[in-house]
């Protein structure tokens, strides 16, 4: 048997079927409901075995069209930055609010992807995120939570 | 039926209404232009935007959006021969050499009008069709919808594939995995959430669509080094020609365009099958139709073989409509999309649709041509301009389409965990990507997910835990039969492959 990624994805799957099914059996359902045809576990335990079919299937059999992935063209660095870039947007969104952390995310991830050119940094970032707060807080009404603007007095 | 039109008109032609679809065929088109980036994805973008407005609005939005994105896939194939979604593939068969010709004008004013026509035709098809098919399905007990949603997950792996049955069937498992989370819905037990209050309520489907779509080809554009705007900086504003077509296409259109709106309608009425086998179906059997002549310009510029897929493309995306607004079933990932934004409403679309909230039924159907009617008189004309704006670089594009999905989850829950949540999965999706594990069964499957344990309980429940309910009725059997035969069929053609 061949070993290649797909497969690998494949046994992880089986893994995690696997414990799926384990945590689906652990749930605890009302005793009087234990042996009724059908509980709040039925339908994970048949998931659970499903996932354990497919990709147990997947590994046995042989690929027929092996796909290959040419790692040494992938942009991994820029992609792990982004992905970094919008977790730190994600835990600073709610403490400093969403025109600030919006505004600096947009800023880095251009600047991140190779923009140089810095009066459009600040066009696309600063003025877009401040009219699409207008749009979704003043046009929309939905409502968007920004402790610093609160802080300044431009939002109530 | 008239009075039902009449309201659908009354809620369609609102400025409000009117608008929305300019606004979504606008977007659509751009996104629907970009390769890599489809509906879904452009759909996925206006889910957060839907939930200020009232949901006939919003589905009239999502449905601009569609047909936009459908839209600006033909023309990308035609002007660069880079289809901007699957089912635009067949458009430039012939799209592109009419293209290189001189005649790209012509080409897209082609496809702009049999388009048009596809998707007026099935308009109409779905005009009449729906109201029976709602009285039709109200017959239909729990295991029948089991059995269909059933065939809908298998379809949907066995067509979005390309050969890899076995991983979309892993991805519709993960999907109703993903739905699973959460509290139990009769009986408010609580599942995989590991003791994580914010788990309590399942996971978000706007979030689960963010991530898979839009945030994860994002960052998949990134990752291959992928530039979709490179398509737009080679179209010339100046070398389109003329967008007149003569009498004798305008024959040969008339001719090419009944039947392929007919193909792609039954076509998109199937579940799982959607707008790219419809075109491509059309354009093989189109070939059938015509003269020795004729086809022998086939793949070097033909009328036929333009309007054909493009007819039928559109076709489709109407038909798909017919299980989701009928049975509350999507056929496919996009309808599937629409179903979770409409179940966000509070608005379950199914049968009694028809009777509930005839404001939407309708409305939906008549924005559909309103739509057709848009994407003619201001897409045509102002595609050059359009795809200009696609010249933005990626630079820009990239950190907007990820600002554009936090956002989304950012204003329905406020809460940093969803946003890491979305992070995470779109990581493993862009992984996932790379192998050719595809995400619409995923998708479908997370949006049925709860439907589709609500059926198996009642089925079970009913039967007394017996599973004879899949074939104790005639329709249940009939519907589980042909998704075997889906299998089978997927099988031989993969034995056959080999």
């Amino acid at each position: 048997m061949n070993i290649n990624t797909t497969k690998i994805i494949s046994l992880l799957f089986f893994i995690f079927s696997a414990f799926y099914l384990y945590s689906a059996y652990q749930i605890r359902v009302f005793s009087f409901d234990e042996n009724t045809p059908f509980n709040a576990k039925t339908f994970p335990i048949y998931l659970g075995y499903a996932g354990l079919f497919f990709s147990g299937l997947k590994i046995i059999l042989p690929e027929l069209n092996t796909i290959k992935v040419d790692h040494k063209n992938l942009e991994y660095k820029k992609t792990a930055i982004l992905v970094l870039i919008a977790i730190i947007y994600g835990a600073t969104i709610l403490k400093v609010g969403y025109f600030l952390t919006t505004s600096l995310f947009l800023a880095s991830s251009y600047y991140a992807l190779g923009e140089r050119r810095w009066l459009w940094i600040f066009l696309l970032s600063f003025p877009f995120v401040a009219a699409f707060m207008y749009l979704l807080h003043g046009v929309l009404d939905i409502y968007l939570r920004d402790p610093f603007l609160k802080f300044l007095g431009v939002m109530g | 039926m008239i009075e039902g039109i009449l309201i659908g008109l009354k809620t369609a032609l609102t400025f409000q209404n009117i608008f929305m679809v300019m606004i979504g065929c606008f977007f659509g088109t751009i996104i629907g232009m970009l390769p890599g980036l489809g509906p879904m994805t452009a759909i996925a973008l206006m889910i957060p935007i839907t939930y200020g407005f009232d949901p006939a609005t919003g589905l009239i939005l999502m449905a601009g959006v569609y047909y936009g994105a459908v839209f600006g896939g033909s023309t990308s194939s035609i002007l660069l021969n880079a289809p901007g979604v699957p089912g635009t593939v067949a458009t430039s068969f012939d799209g592109y050499p009419m293209a290189q010709q001189g005649k790209a004008g012509k080409a897209l004013a082609i496809a702009a009008w049999s388009s048009f026509a596809g998707g007026t035709l099935a308009s109409i098809y779905l005009l009449f069709l729906a109201p029976s098919l709602s009285k039709v399905s109200l017959s239909f007990r729990s295991p029948d919808y089991f059995a269909l949603m059933i065939l809908g997950l298998t379809a949907i792996a066995a067509f979005s594939s390309k050969g890899q049955f076995i991983k979309a069937m892993m991805m519709v498992v993960l999907g109703l995995m993903l739905a699973s989370v959460g509290q139990d819905s009769l009986s408010d037990i609580t599942r995989f959430t590991f003791n994580n209050m914010n788990l309590t309520d399942g996971i978000s489907f706007v979030l689960v669509v963010m991530a898979t779509f839009a945030m994860s080809e994002a960052l998949t554009i990134i990752l291959k080094r992928n530039d979709p705007t490179e398509v737009a900086k080679k179209v010339s504003l100046t070398e389109l020609g003329s967008i007149k077509i003569n009498k004798e296409e305008r024959t040969k259109m008339l001719k090419t365009i009944p039947r392929s709106s007919i193909i792609g309608f039954l076509i998109g009425v199937l579940p799982g099958a959607g707008a790219t086998i419809a075109s491509f179906l059309s354009y093989g059997m189109e070939r059938n139709f015509v003269s020795d002549e004729e086809k022998k310009k086939f793949g070097k510029g033909s009328v036929h073989g333009l309007a054909a897929p493009e007819t039928a493309n559109n076709a489709a995306c109407s038909g798909a409509f017919v299980p989701l607004l009928t049975l509350g079933i999507p056929g496919s990932g996009t309808t599937a999309v629409m179903l979770g934004a409409l179940l966000g409403f509070g608005i379950q679309p199914g049968p009694r649709l028809y009777i509930t909230n005839p404001e939407i039924f309708w409305s939906v159907i008549m924005s559909m041509y309103i739509g057709m009617v848009i994407l003619l008189i201001l897409n045509l004309p102002l595609i050059p301009y359009i795809a200009r704006i696609l010249a933005v670089p990626k630079n820009y594009l990239i950190p907007l389409i990820l600002f554009f999905s936090i956002t989304g989850i950012y204003v329905m829950s406020f809460n940093n965990f969803d946003i890491y949540l979305m992070i995470g999965i779109a990581v493993v999706a862009t992984f996932m990507r790379l192998y050719d594990f595809p995400m619409p069964p995923l998708i479908l499957a997370f949006v049925l997910g709860g439907l589709m344990e609500e059926n198996l309980r009642r089925s079970l429940l009913i039967s007394n835990g017996s599973w004879e309910f899949l074939w104790e009725r005639t329709l249940t059997a009939c519907i589980l039969a042909t998704t075997i035969l889906i299998v089978l069929w997927h099988i031989y053609k993969t034995i056959v492959k080999k």
